[in-house]
C-alpha cells in the first residue's frame, strides 16, 4: 500500500489556480524531490499532505485512509507526518531538548525520561548531542535545522517532509544538513523534500518531479531526469540552476 | 488653622491595627483579582485567536463592553444588580459568607481581565505566526499549542503592560469601600470618621499604596531581568 497517495489535487487561492490536478503516489520507503521555480506551488502541495493546506478539490491518502475522513483526528494526522521548515521554527523559549520531546510527551504522552533517551539518541544522529542544553538563538542556522530534524524524528513519523530546507542557511552550512538528510534517505525513510540541490537529488533521490504553475511539467529518475528532461521548461529550468 | 497634627493616632493602637486590617482586605482582594484576572483574560485573548465565531465575538463583547463602562458602575451593578438574577439558594449562600468581598472581586476581575486579554492578545500578534504552524505541524492541538508554545513567549513580552495593568488593579480595588468592602480606604475613611483626623489616616493609606506599587513593580521587573531568558528568533 502506498503512504501517500494523491488524487487530482486542486487548490485556489482566490482565482488564483496555485496546484492543477496533480497526481502523486509515493511508495514506503520512496524519496521524492520536488524542483520549480518560485511560485510554482511546491510548497503548498507538500503542505497539503499533513493539511496545514487545505485543498478545494481531489483527494489525499495517508497509508490508504482519506486525510479528510471525518474519523481521522487532524493532529494524529500530523504525528504521523514530519515536517522541517525553511526557517526552522524552533521554539526559541525551550532548551534543544525540550524542543525535541514537547510533542513526544503532549501527544505520545511518552514519559519524560524514555522522550529524552530517544532525543538524545536523535540528537547524537543529526551531531548536536552536546548542544542538548543550550536553547535555539545559541546555535548556527545548520545546528538548528537539524534539530528541527530531530524534533520531526521524534515523533516517528511513517513519512518526513522537507520544505525547502537549506534554503534559508548559509553555504557552508548546506551540506551538514543535507548530510542529515541524505542518512535518513539511506535508512529507508519515505521523504518528500523540496529543494533546489540537485547533487541531492542525484544522490538519493528516486524520482524527481518538476512543477511550474501549479502543474506537474515531468517526473522521472534522478539520471534520466537530468540528462534527457523531455520538456522544453525542464530544460530551462535546468539550464539556470546547474 | 489649629488643626493638630496626630501621627501617633494612626501609627499606634486601636486605629493602626485598623489600617493593618484594611491593608490586608487590600492585599487579599488585589491578589486573588490578578490571578483570577490573569487567568480570565488569557482564556478571553485565546478566544479570541480561534476560529471559532461565537467564542470570537464573545470575547470581542467582553472586551468591548468592560473596558468602555466605568468600573464604579460595574461594582454596584455586582453588588446590587446581580442578586435579582441570581438563583435564589445562590443568594442565599452568598448572604451567609463574604456577599461585598465576593462582588468586589468579581467586578476588579471582570474589569481588569477586559485590559489583559487586549495586551495578551497583542503579545499573541507579535509572536512569527510560524511558531504555531511548527506546533500544529507536529500533533499538539490548539490548546497545546498556545500552553507550551505560545503563551509562554507572549507572556515574557508583555510583562511590562501586565505589571501596570496589575498595578491599576491594586489601586482600582479602593473603590470597593463603596460596597462595604473594609479594605484599606474604608479604614481609612472609618478613622477619619472617627476622629476627624482625615489628613494622617489618608496620608498612612497613599504611602502604603504607594509602596505595594513600588515594590510589586520592583519584584516582577527583577524577576524579569534575572529570571526570564530573552527570547531571540
Amino acid at each position: 500500500m502506498a503512504v501517500i497517495e494523491v488524487r487530482n489535487l486542486n487548490k485556489w487561492y482566490g482565482d488564483f489556480h496555485v496546484l492543477q490536478n496533480i497526481d502523486e503516489t509515493v511508495e514506503k520507503g520512496e524519496v521524492l524531490v520536488i524542483c520549480g521555480p518560485s511560485g510554482s506551488g511546491k510548497s503548498t502541495f507538500i503542505r497539503c499532505i499533513n493539511r496545514l493546506e487545505e485543498f478545494q478539490k481531489g483527494s489525499v491518502h495517508f497509508c490508504g485512509k482519506d486525510i479528510h475522513a471525518r474519523d481521522v483526528d487532524v493532529n494524529s494526522l500530523r504525528a504521523e507526518i514530519g515536517i522541517v521548515f525553511q526557517q526552522f521554527n524552533l521554539y526559541p523559549h525551550l532548551t534543544v531538548l525540550k524542543n525535541v520531546i514537547l510533542a513526544p510527551t503532549k501527544v505520545r504522552k511518552t514519559p519524560k525520561g524514555e522522550a529524552e533517551d530517544l532525543a538524545l539518541m536523535l540528537l547524537e544522529r543529526v551531531g548536536i548531542q552536546n548542544q542538548a542544553h543550550k536553547y535555539p538563538a545559541e546555535l548556527s542556522g545548520g545546528q538548528q535545522q537539524r534539530v528541527a530534524i530531530a524534533r520531526a524524528l521524534a515523533m516517528r513519523p511513517q513519512v518526513m517532509l522537507f520544505d525547502e530546507p537549506t534554503s534559508a542557511l548559509d553555504p557552508e552550512m548546506i551540506n551538514e544538513v543535507l548530510n542529515v538528510m541524505k542518512d535518513l534517505a539511506r535508512e529507508g525513510m519515505t521523504m518528500l523534500c523540496v529543494t533546489h540541490e540537485m547533487g541531492f537529488a542525484r544522490e538519493v533521490a528516486d524520482r524527481v518531479i518538476f512543477m511550474d504553475g501549479g502543474q506537474k511539467i515531468e517526473e522521472a529518475p534522478p539520471h534520466e531526469f537530468f540528462s534527457n528532461p523531455k520538456s522544453e521548461r525542464t530544460q530551462l529550468f535546468l539550464k539556470e540552476i546547474l | 488653622m489649629n488643626y493638630q497634627f496626630d501621627w501617633d493616632l494612626v501609627l499606634h493602637g486601636e486605629y493602626a491595627e485598623w489600617i493593618v486590617d484594611g491593608l490586608i482586605v487590600t492585599l487579599k482582594i488585589s491578589a486573588i483579582s490578578i490571578v483570577l484576572s490573569m487567568l480570565l483574560g488569557t482564556i478571553i485573548a485565546v478566544f479570541r485567536m480561534t476560529k471559532v465565531k461565537p467564542l470570537v465575538w464573545f470575547s470581542a463583547a467582553f472586551t468591548e463592553f468592560f473596558r468602555n463602562t466605568p468600573l464604579l458602575v460595574q461594582i454596584f451593578f455586582w453588588y446590587f444588580g446581580s442578586s435579582t438574577i441570581l438563583p435564589k439558594f445562590v443568594n442565599q449562600w452568598l448572604a451567609h459568607h463574604d456577599f461585598e468581598f465576593a462582588a468586589g472581586t468579581i467586578a476588579l476581575t471582570v474589569y481588569t481581565a477586559a485590559f489583559i486579554a487586549e495586551e495578551i492578545r497583542s503579545g499573541i500578534f507579535s509572536i512569527p505566526k510560524t511558531q504555531l504552524e511548527a506546533s500544529r505541524a507536529v500533533g499538539l492541538s490548539f490548546t497545546q499549542a498556545y500552553v507550551y508554545v505560545i503563551l509562554p513567549q507572549a507572556f515574557r513580552i508583555i510583562i511590562p503592560p501586565l505589571i501596570s495593568q496589575s498595578l491599576n488593579l491594586i489601586k482600582n480595588s479602593s473603590l470597593v469601600m463603596t460596597i462595604g468592602v473594609a479594605d484599606l480606604t474604608y479604614m481609612a475613611r472609618q478613622i477619619e470618621s472617627y476622629t476627624f483626623h482625615g489628613f494622617e489616616a489618608f496620608t498612612v493609606a497613599t504611602v502604603i499604596y504607594l509602596c505595594i506599587s513600588l515594590l510589586v513593580s520592583l519584584i516582577i521587573t527583577q524577576y524579569n531581568k534575572h529570571f526570564l531568558r530573552k527570547i531571540v528568533y
